[in-house]
């Protein structure tokens, strides 16, 4: 119990759907999460798989409570954060941090790299702690003083690392962060991920559509389908015997890089 | 065999800063081929599809280089009568279905526009045509899907419209930019399926674009490897898998990860290849200088 850094239970997201509502009165509620409950034991790296409106950014983002859900617990080391206000989040929000997925539009254009990565610090872009994270993620000092604009699409999001592991937070939540870079900017920011995970015990929930990514990367995964959870398991256990159809429908549908495996 | 498509030395450059585009491109596509063309990007497979079709930026300046559709050197003709040559062999499957369709018109007209206004088919005939080529993409109920606008389908739905429009035309070479990139894995598999089986039920030439070497694998039959608008390894599908020659190749596979194989080290392209991949580049330019450039 003491383990889990995230204990998630029946968690519930519902929206107005808009599309749907009539002239006078209430808009019907579109589900959007129905009922989730999962942990997030401490170290380790969670994959959140599934296919596009299933619902794993919607979860991403109201595990960071970044949304509110309608119902349900989000227990954050033991204490309930599902319902708490901003002013009540705000002692967690150092300790709770994104990477996303668009590393261009989540970095301010007119700061340099190192006021960027020294503002939630409440610092300077002088502050030892940017120049120590930014050699974390493998970018010389001098990057400090560069703009997103000078950066390439895998050095920028190793900023975007480099801005959430600064704060020495607890949680890590990192939403497609690979899917727009190139394999070997993508290769690179894998690796660089699994070297920060073992080296500062970092507990990752990592969101992918892409599977290949998350056995690389993951430790435990979760597979969702429109707002449900279909299976749970250990990244070698989903791989090596996927229990749902919706899991093996996945695996099968990914194209193995060899022209002798046909679909 | 005479090809369909074949590019000669094509070399292209930016108007403005000069910087170059592609470098002395040779690509050859027989009949009713699929052909790959992969790379990181900024490698320029994009552009060498826009350059088959006549669609390149106007910032795009190509330097020389011979674009043979079926024999006949697009460079050299005028362009109103290149317009009409490359409306009747060839079309195009974008990337992405939902800004490469009208959002506030029927789906039915933006099938037939193109077989009305540019290939003089009546009204009727084209309207037939649409119903054929929707039916044949599994589309169900294809009467009442054309009067539909996009935002009322999914994705997949989306992309299965515009390779029915691709396919409509009967054209003799397709250019598919990147078709599944904005897909889910399994609406993909779909997909690619159904894009190699129109192909090969109609011998249709196909140039495949995309980054991702795992469909490469299950679409084409032979690929070229980009690296700054250079071809660095032209290859079939078999031998690119199973023992690539060129050190840029090798880095890509060795950058892409598997499920199938989780244990193997992952590694991102060594910057020596970088470099060495760097000067094949730099010596393509000087040899071009060389001769006159």
């Amino acid at each position: 119990m003491a383990d889990n850094i995230f204990q998630v239970s029946d968690l519930r997201v519902d929206v107005p759907d808009m599309t749907r509502k009539p002239l006078f009165g209430a808009a019907p509620r579109l589900e959007i999460l129905k009922g989730i409950s999962f942990e997030i034991p401490r170290g380790a790296v969670l994959g959140i798989v599934g296919g596009s409106g299933s619902g794993k950014t919607t979860l991403g983002r109201t595990l960071v409570r970044l949304a509110e859900p309608s119902a349900g617990r989000i227990l954050f080391d033991g204490k309930d954060i599902a319902h708490l206000s901003d002013a009540g989040m705000r002692p967690l929000r150092s300790r709770i941090q994104m990477i996303f997925q668009d590393p261009l539009s989540s970095l301010n254009p007119r700061l340099t790299v190192g006021r960027t990565i020294a503002a939630p610090l409440n610092a300077g872009a002088g502050d030892p702690r940017v120049g120590e994270a930014l050699e974390h993620v493998g970018l010389p000092a001098h990057f400090a003083r560069r703009y997103p604009h000078e950066l390439s699409g895998g050095q920028r999001q190793r900023v975007g690392i480099a801005r959430a592991i600064a704060m020495r937070p607890d949680f890590i939540l990192a939403d497609e962060i690979v899917s727009g870079l190139d394999v070997s900017s993508q290769a690179q920011v894998l690796m660089l991920l699994e070297k920060l995970v073992a080296e500062l015990g970092l507990t990752l929930a990592f969101i992918s559509h892409d599977l290949s990514v998350i056995r690389r990367l993951c430790s435990r995964v979760v597979v969702l389908r429109s707002g449900e959870i279909v299976e749970d398991a250990a990244t070698a256990d989903l791989f090596e015997r996927p229990q749902h159809p919706y899991t093996r429908e996945l695996l099968d549908a990914i194209p193995i890089p060899d022209p002798s495996v046909r679909w | 065999m005479s090809a369909f498509l074949e590019i000669r030395g094509l070399s292209a450059r930016l108007a403005g800063t000069g910087q170059r585009l592609l470098r002395s491109v040779d690509i050859s596509l027989p009949v009713g081929a699929v052909r790959g063309l992969v790379g990181e990007s900024g490698a320029g497979k994009s552009m060498i599809g826009k350059a088959v079709l006549g669609v390149l930026p106007k910032a795009v300046e190509i330097m020389e280089g011979e674009i043979l559709l079926d024999g006949q050197d697009l460079q050299k003709v005028k362009p109103a009568e290149r317009r009409r040559l490359v409306g009747a062999k060839v079309a195009l499957i974008p990337q992405d279905p939902l800004t490469a369709l009208n959002p506030s018109r029927r789906i039915g007209p933006q099938i037939t526009d193109r077989l009305v206004d540019i290939l003089g088919w009546t009204k009727a005939s084209a309207a037939k045509r649409a119903l054929e080529v929707l039916a044949e993409v599994s589309i169900p109920e294809p009467e009442r899907i054309m009067r539909l606008y996009p935002h009322e389908l999914s994705g997949g739905m989306r992309q299965r419209i515009l390779i029915a429009s691709a396919f409509a035309a009967e054209p003799r070479l397709i250019v598919a930019d990147e078709p599944t990139t904005a897909l889910d894995v399994t609406v993909q598999k779909q997909i690619l399926k159904l894009i190699s089986a129109l192909q090969s039920r109609h011998g249709t030439a196909l140039l495949f674009v995309t980054h991702d070497l795992g469909v490469v694998s299950k679409v084409c039959d032979t690929l070229s490897v980009l690296y700054a608008g250079k071809v660095m390894e032209d290859t079939t599908v078999e031998r690119f898998f199973a023992a690539p020659r060129h050190p840029y190749s090798k880095a890509l596979l060795a950058a892409t990860p598997r499920h199938t194989d989780p244990a193997a080290s992952l590694l991102p392209v060594p910057q020596a290849v970088i470099d060495g991949a760097m000067a094949e580049v730099a010596a393509a330019d000087a040899a071009w200088s060389a001769h006159g450039g």
